[in-house]
């Protein structure tokens, strides 16, 4: 499973820990996060995200 | 000074003829806040201005219709030339509900005091019916706040696009074909460049969901209103936000005793291939926005700093920081300069160069008080090679645009 960064400001999802906050459990991956999911820091869209290699 | 957009359709804003510096982007033809009155069976406001000139919006408000009979207020954007007038706008419209999306009334409430003020809150899909016209929302995530949002009129074809698409602009015309073309995109370029470059990837998102969109008018909260080239300006968009490259090398450099000065001037002498645009920008004579200007559609930039106490000029530490926070990316790259008593300017802009994650086409090339001519000829060759890269990345793009954009 791959770390991904949000382009507009850096913030990384790991889905290693997931996003227990806003109900995301840990272990799951980036592609399985819901199309309306949007960065916690900026608010940017799962579009703005690179996979982190 | 109102102008009509389309029947009982107004921009209602405030021309700002003399700055000069909005918020550090230098504003060579001044600004302007666009604020616009949809009167309808209901009537609705679509954002406000800077707060020093709310009492001017109001009069032109107030000359089109009775301040008790606006119903509501559109907030695209919480961002204070937008939203700064607000305050003074809900207490002067009596009987207005102020509309935005969720986030921007967080926003908006950190800003002001927003308790007293009656508050509907849309999403994307939304519509707000007037009467014979519709106020129908999109979110625009990072275009260019969290809490952005545009404002369509379906029955006109007309898309309240708040900062996106818009330009720093005074001029007594409100339209794109009353004013000369390449002023107009030289400068929706420049206010891409310098205010939503961060935000590229957001962009191309938005332009998928406005491609949706039957599209005749855009009228932006900043600058005249697209009307006449509403598919040019569209275009420019999408190249825009994907920073895509023209066969364009850049040589921005400051010097302090003219040796990176000639190392520049080699730099650029190797690069001016037929075909690719060269350019010389010394950064003590030209001025951030600028800078910014001409880097997003360039392929490839060397950039050299003279050494001053270990690191590099603070002029060229200035840019590099500035250009840093506007994320230009897929840029080739080369760090030069000279040194005296010890290293490390062009060292310390290869590093800016590399934190960019730009590709760096050569180690930084260095000179020790002169450049000797060996040192000058590895610049010509440097130059040749980030052009013919520059070639490569921007793959047949001419280098002259269709439309006219830097006048």
């Amino acid at each position: 499973m791959h770390k991904y960064i949000c382009d507009i400001c850096d913030w990384v999802y790991d889905p290693a820990q997931g996003l227990p906050d806003q109900g995301i459990e840990p272990g799951t991956p980036f592609e399985d996060l819901p199309d309306d999911f949007e960065c916690p820091e900026c608010g940017a869209g799962k579009e703005a995200f690179s996979k982190v290699e | 000074m109102n102008a009509t957009l389309r029947n009982d359709i107004d921009w209602i804003g405030y021309l700002d003829w003399t700055v000069r510096d909005f918020h550090s982007f230098t504003t060579r033809r001044g600004a302007t806040y666009n604020a616009y009155l949809v009167r309808d069976e209901k009537t609705a406001l679509i954002d406000t201005v800077k707060a020093p000139y709310a009492d001017r919006l109001l009069e032109n408000l107030a000359a089109l219709v009775e301040p008790a009979r606006v119903d509501y207020v559109i907030c695209n954007h919480a961002e204070p030339d937008h939203a700064g007038a607000l305050p003074r706008v809900m207490e002067a419209l009596p009987n207005a509900t102020l509309v935005c999306d969720q986030k921007c009334r967080g926003t908006l409430s950190q800003y002001y005091d927003t308790s007293n003020w009656k508050t509907r809150l849309v999403g994307t899909g939304d519509v707000l019916p007037l009467g014979r016209r519709t106020l129908q929302f999109v979110e625009t995530p990072m275009v260019h706040w969290p809490e952005s949002m545009f404002t369509y009129v379906p029955e006109e074809k007309l898309l309240f696009s708040m900062d996106a698409f818009g330009q720093h602009l005074a001029t007594s015309e409100r339209f794109d074909d009353q004013v000369p073309l390449c002023n107009v995109m030289r400068e929706a370029k420049a206010y891409y460049a310098n205010i939503v470059m961060p935000f590229g990837k957001a962009v191309a998102a938005v332009l998928k969901k406005t491609a949706e969109l039957p599209i005749a008018m855009i009228a932006p909260a900043h600058g005249v209103i697209w009307r006449s080239h509403v598919a040019e300006i569209l275009k420019a968009y999408e190249n825009w936000s994907a920073c895509r490259p023209k066969p364009k090398v850049l040589v921005i450099y400051d010097t302090m005793w003219e040796s990176t000065a000639a190392m520049a001037g080699e730099i650029l002498e190797g690069a001016s291939l037929p075909g690719v645009e060269a350019k010389l920008i010394h950064v003590r004579r030209s001025n951030l926005t600028e800078i910014a200007t001409e880097v997003i559609d360039a392929a490839a930039v060397a950039f050299g700093s003279a050494t001053l106490n270990r690191g590099m000029m603070p002029t060229a530490a200035a840019v590099l920081s500035y250009l840093k926070g506007l994320r230009p990316v897929g840029k080739a790259g080369l760090a030069f300069g000279s040194y005296g008593w010890g290293p490390g300017g062009p060292e310390a802009v290869d590093e800016a160069l590399r934190a960019m994650r730009w590709e760096i086409i050569h180690e930084p090339i260095t000179a020790q008080y002169r450049p000797t001519p060996e040192v000058l000829r590895q610049c010509a060759a440097a130059g040749r090679t980030l052009a013919e890269r520059a070639q490569q990345m921007s793959a047949g793009r001419a280098a002259a645009e269709k439309v006219c954009i830097d006048p």
